[in-house]
C-alpha cells in the first residue's frame, strides 16, 4: 500500500506492506534508527514517537495508519549541531546510562512540555509513566526534564 | 542487508472512511474480520499469532465514531475516541468525573492517547493461559488452566466462575454502569442499543467472548444520560503498580444523598468476575440508609456473598469488601494510637 507522510519535516512516499508495524518503518524503511524497539507489546515506551504532536507506541500501530500525518522522531529533535534544551537536559543531568531508553524518554516529554511549559515533579513522573529505564533510574532523567522546562521558559521570554 | 524479522501473518487491511462502510464490509467479511481500533488489545493477538483473520478492518479513518458531543439528553461519546480524550474533556469531567477517573487510570499516557473507548469496552480478558493460545475453555478446549492444583490464579475470578475463572479487565466498564449508559450497536439489518449492564455476559452465556457483540456487528458510540450526571461520585482501582496493571479490582459508585440518606445509588465493581458486576443487592439494602461507615461494612459484606476464592486469590474477598465499604461509607482517615 502506498504511504505517504511527513517525518521530521521531510515528506516521503513509500510501497509498505499493511502489516508492517510504525517502528519497523521508520527503522527499516526511513532509516531513522534512533526510535528503539524493547518489548513489542506496547509496555517500555523505547519505540515512543509523535504523531501529531502526540506521543504514541509506534510498535503499536501500523505503519499504513499513520499516512497523511507528520511524525516526529529523536532525529527531528535537534537543529543542526544544536542540540534540543530536553538533550542537553539529559546530557547535563546525566538522564542516561546505556541510552536504550533515551529517545523514548525525551520524545513522551517533548509531548508534556508542549502542553504544560512548567510541570510539577509529580506532573513529569506520571507523564512518563508508560516509559521504562532499566538503568539510569529516574531521578536523573525527572532532573533533564526540569532542566528542559527552566530552559525552554527562558528561552521563549528572552 | 536485508532485514529478517519475525512479522505478524499477513491479512487484508480494509481501511472504510464512514461507518456505513465499515458496517457493509463487516456485516459481508463476518468472522473473517478483526476490528481494529486502538489495536492495544488487537495487537497482541495478532502478533502472538493466536488470532489469525483473513480481513484486519481499521477503523481509524472513520472520523464520525469519534468524538464527544453534548446532546439533550446526555453525552455522546463515538467509539472510537480516545481515552485521553474522556479523561481530559471538561464535560465529562465535571458531569461524570467517575469516568474521568476510570479513564485516566488505564495503563499509561501514550496507552491512553491511542486506546479508544469502544476497544477498551470490547477488549478481551487477559487470563494468560488463555492469551498464551492454551487450549482452555474460553479457546474452545475442555479444561480451564487456571483453575487446576497448579493454576496461577492470583488475578482470576471470585465471583460468577462457570468452567472458566478469567475476569473482564476494563476499568471504565463499571463507570459506565453506574451512569446507566446506553451502547450502540450496528449491525448490517438495524441497530441496537443496549443498557452498559447487559453488553457484558459471563461464561455461563457464552465462553467465548466477554459482551455481546457479534461477528459483523459495529460497536458505534456510548450514550450517558444526565440521570446521574454530577452526583456523589467514587471509583477507586487497586493494582499492583500503579502504571501499566490491569486492575486486580476496581469500583465504581455514583448517589444522590437527601437529608443524610442514601437517596439513589448505583456500585458496580471489575475484574471480579468475567462481566463487571452490578451490585444490586447493595443498592437496594443502602437505600435510605446514612452514607456512613456501618452502612458501608453492612454493604462491604453483602457485595461478597457467594464469592468463592480460588488457590491465590483468596485476598480479592477483603479486598472487595473495603473497596464498596468506602464507594458506599466514605474513606475513613488512619486513626494513630
Ligand atoms: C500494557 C497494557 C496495559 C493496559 N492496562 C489497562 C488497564 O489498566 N485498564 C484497562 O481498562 N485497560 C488496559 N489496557 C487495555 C487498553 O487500555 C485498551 O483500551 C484496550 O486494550 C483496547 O482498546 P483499543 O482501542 O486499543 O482496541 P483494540 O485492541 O483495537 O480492540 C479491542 C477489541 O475490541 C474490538 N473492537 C474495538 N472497537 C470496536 C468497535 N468500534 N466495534 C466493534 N469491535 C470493536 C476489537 O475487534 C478487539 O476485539 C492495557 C493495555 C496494554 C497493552
Ligand atoms: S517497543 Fe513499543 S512499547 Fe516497548
Ligand atoms: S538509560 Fe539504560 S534503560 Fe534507561
Amino acid at each position: 500500500m502506498l504511504l505517504n507522510l511527513t517525518i521530521n519535516g521531510e515528506q516521503r512516499s513509500d510501497n509498505v506492506d499493511p502489516r508492517m508495524l510504525l517502528v519497523h518503518y521508520i527503522r527499516d524503511i526511513a532509516n531513522l534508527t534512533g526510535t528503539h524497539v524493547g518489548c513489542e507489546t506496547s509496555i517500555c515506551g523505547a519505540c515512543t514517537v509523535l504523531i501529531n504532536g502526540s506521543a504514541v507506541k509506534s510498535c503499536t500501530i501500523l505503519a499504513v495508519q499513520a499516512d497523511g500525518t507528520k511524525i516526529t522522531t529523536i532525529e527531528g529533535m535537534a537543529e543542526g549541531d544544536r542540540l534540543h534544551p530536553l538533550q542537553e537536559g539529559f546530557w547535563e543531568e546525566h538522564g542516561l546510562q546505556c541510552g536504550y531508553c533515551t529517545p523514548g524518554m525525551i520524545m513522551t516529554a517533548a509531548d508534556l512540555l508542549a502542553r504544560n511549559s512548567n510541570p510539577t515533579e509529580a506532573e513529569i513522573r506520571e507523564a512518563l509513566e508508560g516509559n521504562l529505564c532499566r538503568c539510569t533510574g529516574y531521578q536523573h532523567i525527572v532532573k533533564a526534564i526540569q532542566f528542559a522546562a527552566a530552559k525552554m521558559r527562558t528561552s521563549k521570554a528572552a | 542487508m536485508a532485514v529478517i524479522r519475525d512479522v505478524m501473518p499477513s491479512f487484508d487491511l480494509l481501511q472504510p472512511n464512514s461507518a456505513d462502510e465499515a458496517r457493509n464490509i463487516l456485516a459481508q467479511r463476518g468472522s473473517d474480520a478483526w476490528v481494529l481500533a486502538g489495536g492495544l488489545d488487537s495487537f497482541d493477538w495478532l502478533k502472538d499469532r493466536i488470532k489469525r483473520p483473513k480481513v484486519v478492518v481499521d477503523l481509524s479513518g472513520v472520523d464520525e465514531l469519534r468524538g464527544i458531543r453534548v446532546k439533550s439528553d446526555g453525552v455522546e461519546i463515538g467509539a472510537m475516541t480516545t481515552l485521553t480524550e474522556v479523561a481530559q474533556n471538561p464535560v465529562i469531567r465535571e458531569n461524570y468525573g467517575v469516568l474521568a477517573d476510570a479513564a485516566s487510570m488505564v495503563a499509561s499516557p501514550q496507552i491512553r492517547n491511542q486506546g479508544t473507548i469502544g476497544g477498551n469496552l470490547s477488549q478481551d480478558t487477559r487470563c494468560w493461559y488463555y492469551r498464551a493460545g492454551w487450549p482452555c475453555y474460553r479457546a474452545g478446549g475442555n479444561i480451564c488452566y487456571a483453575d487446576t492444583p497448579e493454576g496461577r490464579n492470583r488475578e482470576h475470578a471470585i465471583l460468577g466462575a462457570d468452567r472458566c475463572v478469567a475476569v473482564n479487565p476494563s476499568d471504565t466498564a463499571p463507570a459506565f454502569i453506574v451512569l446507566d449508559a446506553k451502547f450502540v450497536i450496528r449491525s448490517r439489518k438495524d441497530e441496537r442499543v443496549i443498557d452498559a449492564e447487559d453488553y457484558f455476559i459471563g461464561p455461563d452465556v457464552d465462553i467465548t467472548r466477554l459482551h455481546v457483540l457479534q461477528p459483523g456487528e459495529l460497536f458505534t458510540a456510548v450514550r450517558i444520560p444526565f440521570t446521574w450526571a454530577s452526583s456523589r461520585f467514587y471509583f477507586e482501582k487497586i493494582r499492583d503498580r500503579n502504571v501499566w496493571d490491569f486492575p486486580l479490582l476496581n469500583v465504581a459508585s455514583a448517589m444522590f444523598v437527601s437529608n443524610g440518606r442514601i437517596d439513589r445509588v448505583r456500585i458496580a465493581v471489575n475484574a471480579a468476575a468475567a462481566r463487571p458486576l452490578r451490585l444490586k443487592s447493595v443498592e437496594r439494602a443502602v437505600r435510605g440508609m446514612p452514607p456512613d461507615a456501618a452502612t458501608g461494612e453492612m454493604a462491604g459484606k453483602r457485595a461478597v456473598q457467594g464469592a468463592v476464592p480460588l488457590q491465590f486469590n483468596a485476598y480479592k474477598i477483603p479486598l472487595m469488601r473495603n473497596l464498596v465499604k468506602r464507594a458506599i461509607g466514605g474513606v475513613e482517615e488512619a486513626k494513630w494510637a
